[in-house]
């Protein structure tokens, strides 16, 4: 089989076992991403060939040269980190994020050119690029997901041997249910976030997008852990999560929430998630209905956190030290200029939104309020954590839409993180899995939700069911 | 109708910690333009905050020096607003929890107490330095991260020279727990002010103007002075007064009109979700409070006590903390009981010489031991008088010289041998037959005006009080 087809962990085999070299690794990917980028857009500034920054090729470092490809909000020293937006137009980090220096320590080789995002993360479908939507690689009409969109069509059309996404509100899990591959956002606080261009600073996390969930346990031993510099990272021991790849769910209590099966989801997705719970019933496992019942408040509350901590991190793109900038007679208008045409239309709405909530005279009424129903959320999975050792919920209500069909409805954008969001905004470890296809062949995706620093039982009910489905091994046509 | 004014003091100081608030950047003053910055200090996006402790000792610390309560749990906030200095165009600063609050203090007016209470002293970071040249303006953020403590008081000063005694206090509080250089012209305390009036008598507040740009507390005073005036002015007038920023311009000794109230700004506070809240626990409260040194005030009371000094004399002589430790060298030094005349030379011409080089008595550069040798040479010993002492102390001071080796090189050792004397004193009673006839007649004052020919011919070497015994003597005897 063609090298760029392959996972991580085969490649590091291969090149134990000396059949092929990180340097032939790095040439199949990089035809790979000529011959079929221009149809899937997943990576940008791709001219040519994509630089690469070379890792100190310790021949016994774990990743052994294999390539990385990250996504365009996180800093890599030197590379242009952009988070697709005009506004940082030309922005070099002085700096690698946290994670970069621990892959390139690790001897992972980062690919220069950075994969698509929305602008600034703000999106569920890679259309708010400046640099055009991804396109999904099992119908190139349709939406990757969002908003690391890209990361997750280069795992999925074998552009990116594995990724790096980041998630606040389902920004890695949504895109890898609607390509089909699997997404980790860990819990809050277990990766640094140092280097990571926040979007909304209480809900980001750095997570892999893999072809299969041993990749996802092996990129997660290197980017876990405490990191003096991130002052929300916890300092909690980091286990070997490969051990927790075991075939086995016997006597695993399984909590189903009554509240994500509603209305207004698409039938064939629902009829999935129902046979993959099946097969885990099968498996051994528990499964029993549950309740989380402040379910309905998750979207209003995440969109006035997430955009009151955006209105406040964006606050420095302003034209003065880097990025774009808008000549004008005055400072006051220079920023404005340089906001007016850096920012997209979503980024627009969303610091606007943000701003609002945060004003004088509004700040109790929402801001305040959400935190308090944030609050409340948690309390929800404490409760059903206490009996359970995991949630299974669908990944996204629907499976991917067409290009376009929700770009001028940002309310029905939203709801498409409705099944994610709840996650960040308690703290929590949730995994995505493909699970199977709906009739026009378009992916769909198990989600699993832990309780705080307990990702090992997600590797352990994903690879257990991975094992035992074939649905990771199915690949996209071009 | 008679007006008082009601002030309030809003006081910025520099923590002197080795790095800054946030980052691990050098808070040196005085190098090269943006020599000391790095990602986190420059608002690079991405990088993270992370608290230097000891800013929060040291902030602790003035607290409970300022007799506030000092909070357990305590948090920051950002505060929004666009300026080209302000590297993430909000500040990290304490907002509805600030680390300590509800203080107070005493400051001495003409002999009598006056009791100011402390409002709340908070943690912040400072912002960088805008550098205007012709046709552009560049930004120097060495300054930008530096810990910042913002002391505010209540509305409790009623005049101008109350707020410059309450400056010098809490300088003098400061220096002594030796957490900041308070030195106004590096910048490193800041003092703006709120002032309003109102009729005498009446206990309500009137519109307030805040008054910034004062570059000393002489300053402060007389930007208060004048604008206590213009207001009284405008009140009499019947205008009225509005809210509004006030420029002290030190030059025309006027305060100018920045910016009114209807331009003020929406700072939008909220939890800087970066930095989780603190717990200052109430054993490290206590671990602070042990490692206070000894207060302006607890050492006024005991160079009364100790040394028997006036009220008057203690208070100067602790006012300045270095100043007090050279003090406290000479008194113990000091063999005598009597510590008065030791106070003496220092308030007086010690403190002269120093004033008039525009040093302070600890820079002035002679040792306690050369210092007491000369005052037990004039006080005691009168080898000579106490004019000569003080010319012999600013030739101390300008050679390095001892006392006794500068009277020796200058002969200016006292006469005070009778054998010596009698023979100037004969010659002069034969040269001043009109004064001697005088003083014989009942004119006391001639009996000085022989003394100072006496010493004229010695050439100020006499003892004035052996030449006056004597002459009394030989008067009244003939």
């Amino acid at each position: 089989m063609e090298l760029y087809r392959l996972t991580g962990h085969e490649l590091i085999r291969k090149i134990e076992n000396k059949e092929a070299s990180s340097q032939d690794i790095l040439s199949a990917l990089t035809q790979r991403i000529k011959a079929i980028d221009a149809k899937v857009n997943a990576y940008v500034r791709l001219s040519g060939s994509p630089e690469h920054s070379l890792p100190s090729l310790d021949q016994t470092s774990i990743l052994r040269g294999i390539p990385i490809s990250i996504k365009d909000n996180i800093c890599t020293q030197d590379h242009n980190t952009e988070c697709c937006s005009k506004i940082l137009e030309g922005f070099r980090p002085p700096y690698d994020a946290t994670v970069i220096g621990k892959l390139k320590n690790s001897g992972a080789l980062i690919l220069e050119t950075k994969t698509n995002m929305d602008e600034f993360a703000f999106g569920s479908s890679t259309e708010n690029s400046c640099f055009g939507p991804s396109h999904n690689p099992w119908d190139l009409e349709c939406v990757t997901g969002g908003s690391s969109g890209g990361s997750a069509a280069a795992v999925a059309a074998d552009e990116a041997v594995w990724a790096l996404g980041s998630d606040t509100g389902g920004s890695i899990r949504q895109p890898a249910a609607f390509c089909g591959v699997v997404g980790l956002k860990p819990t809050y606080g277990r990766v640094s976030r140092y280097g990571l261009i926040a979007f909304a600073s209480s809900l980001d996390q750095i997570g892999p997008i893999t072809k299969d969930v041993r990749d996802c346990a092996t990129l997660m031993n290197i980017i876990s852990g405490y990191d003096p510099n991130d002052s929300t990272s916890v300092n909690v021991r980091v286990p070997d999560y490969t051990q927790s790849l075991v075939n086995d769910v016997k006597g695993i209590k399984i909590g189903i929430p009554r509240e994500y099966f509603v209305e207004g989801m698409d039938e064939e997705v629902k009829k999935r998630v129902e046979e993959a719970i099946g097969q885990l019933r099968a498996l051994g496992a528990v499964c029993q209905e549950v309740s989380l019942p402040h379910t309905e408040y998750a979207v209003p509350v995440y969109y006035i956190i997430a955009t009151a901590e955006a209105s406040s991190n964006l606050a420095r793109f302003d034209g003065v030290q880097y990025g774009l900038r808008t000549e004008a007679q005055n400072i006051i208008d220079m920023y404005k200029k340089t906001r007016d045409k850096g920012f997209g239309q979503e980024a627009k709405r969303r610091v606007i939104l943000g701003t609002f909530v945060l004003s004088h005279g509004y700040y109790d009424a929402y801001y305040l309020r959400a935190l308090k129903v944030r609050t409340l959320i948690k309390q929800d999975f404490d409760k059903v954590f206490a009996e359970f050792d995991c949630i299974i919920t669908p990944t996204s209500p629907t499976s991917a839409f067409k290009i376009g069909e929700k770009i001028n409805d940002p309310l029905k954008m939203y709801l498409s993180d409705i099944y994610t969001i709840s996650v960040n905004l308690a703290g929590l470890a949730a995994i995505s899995i493909p699970c199977g296809f709906t009739k026009k062949g378009l992916p769909a995706g198990l989600q699993i939700l832990a309780k705080p620093f307990n990702e090992e039982i997600l590797f352990r009910v994903a690879h257990t069911y991975e094992q035992n489905t074939a649905w990771h091994l199915q690949k996209p046509t071009f | 109708m008679e007006y008082e004014a009601v002030i309030g003091l809003e006081v910025h100081v520099h923590l002197k910690t080795k790095t800054k608030a946030f980052c691990g950047c050098s808070t040196e003053f005085g190098n090269a333009p943006n020599s000391q910055v790095c990602p986190v200090c420059l608002g690079f996006p991405g990088s993270l905050p992370v608290l230097n402790h000891l800013a929060l000792d040291y902030a602790v610390k003035v607290g409970l020096a300022l007799n506030c309560q000092v909070q357990e749990y305590t948090k920051f906030d950002r505060k929004h607003y666009y300026y080209p200095d302000l590297a993430k165009n909000y500040q990290i600063s304490q907002y509805d929890l600030p680390l300590s609050k509800d203080g107070f203090l005493d400051i001495y007016l003409n002999g009598k107490a006056k009791h100011i209470r402390i409002k709340r002293a908070h943690l912040e970071e400072d912002a960088g330095k805008l550098i205007h040249q012709q046709d552009l303006s560049l930004v120097d953020f060495n300054r930008a991260g530096i810990p910042l403590l913002e002391i505010v008081t209540d509305p409790d000063i009623n005049s101008p020279q109350e707020a410059y005694e309450y400056l010098t206090n809490l300088k003098s509080i400061i220096e002594y727990l030796d957490v900041s250089d308070c030195d106004m012209e590096k910048g490193s305390l800041r003092c703006d002010a709120n002032v309003s009036v109102r009729p005498k008598g009446t206990s309500g507040l009137g519109v307030k103007a805040e008054l910034k740009n004062m570059n000393s507390f002489k300053g402060v005073r007389d930007a208060l002075t004048y604008e206590i005036e213009r207001q009284i002015k405008s009140a009499h007038r019947g205008e009225k007064i509005v809210q509004e920023t006030r420029l002290w311009d030190a030059k025309s000794l006027k305060t100018f009109s920045m910016r009114t109230k209807e331009q003020a700004q929406d700072y939008r506070y909220f939890p800087d979700p970066d930095l989780p809240p603190f717990i200052i626990t109430q054993e490290k409260i206590n671990e602070i409070k042990n490692s206070i040194p000894e207060l302006p005030k607890e050492k006024c009371q005991r160079f009364m006590k100790e040394y028997g000094l006036s009220e008057y004399d203690a208070r100067i002589l602790v006012s300045n903390k270095n100043n007090t430790d050279y003090a406290e060298e000479c008194f113990k030094a000091w063999k005598d009981k009597n510590k008065k005349p030791v106070a003496n030379w220092l308030i007086g011409p010690l403190a002269g010489i120093a004033s008039s080089n525009n040093i302070e008595i600890s820079e002035v550069k002679i040792s306690a031991k050369d210092f007491l040798e000369l005052i037990d040479l004039v006080e005691n010993k009168q080898l000579i008088s106490n004019l000569t002492g003080k010319t012999v102390l600013e030739e101390m001071v300008s050679t390095g010289k001892s006392p006794s080796l500068i009277i020796q090189e200058k002969n200016l050792a006292q006469i005070s041998d009778e054998g010596v004397l009698e023979k100037e004193i004969a010659t002069v009673i034969k040269e001043n037959a009109k004064s001697v006839q005088a003083y014989r007649s009942g004119k006391e004052n001639a009996l000085m005006f022989l003394v100072g020919q006496v010493m004229k011919k010695t050439n100020g070497k006499a003892n004035p009080k052996v030449v006056q015994e004597i002459l009394k003597r030989r008067l009244t005897d003939a």
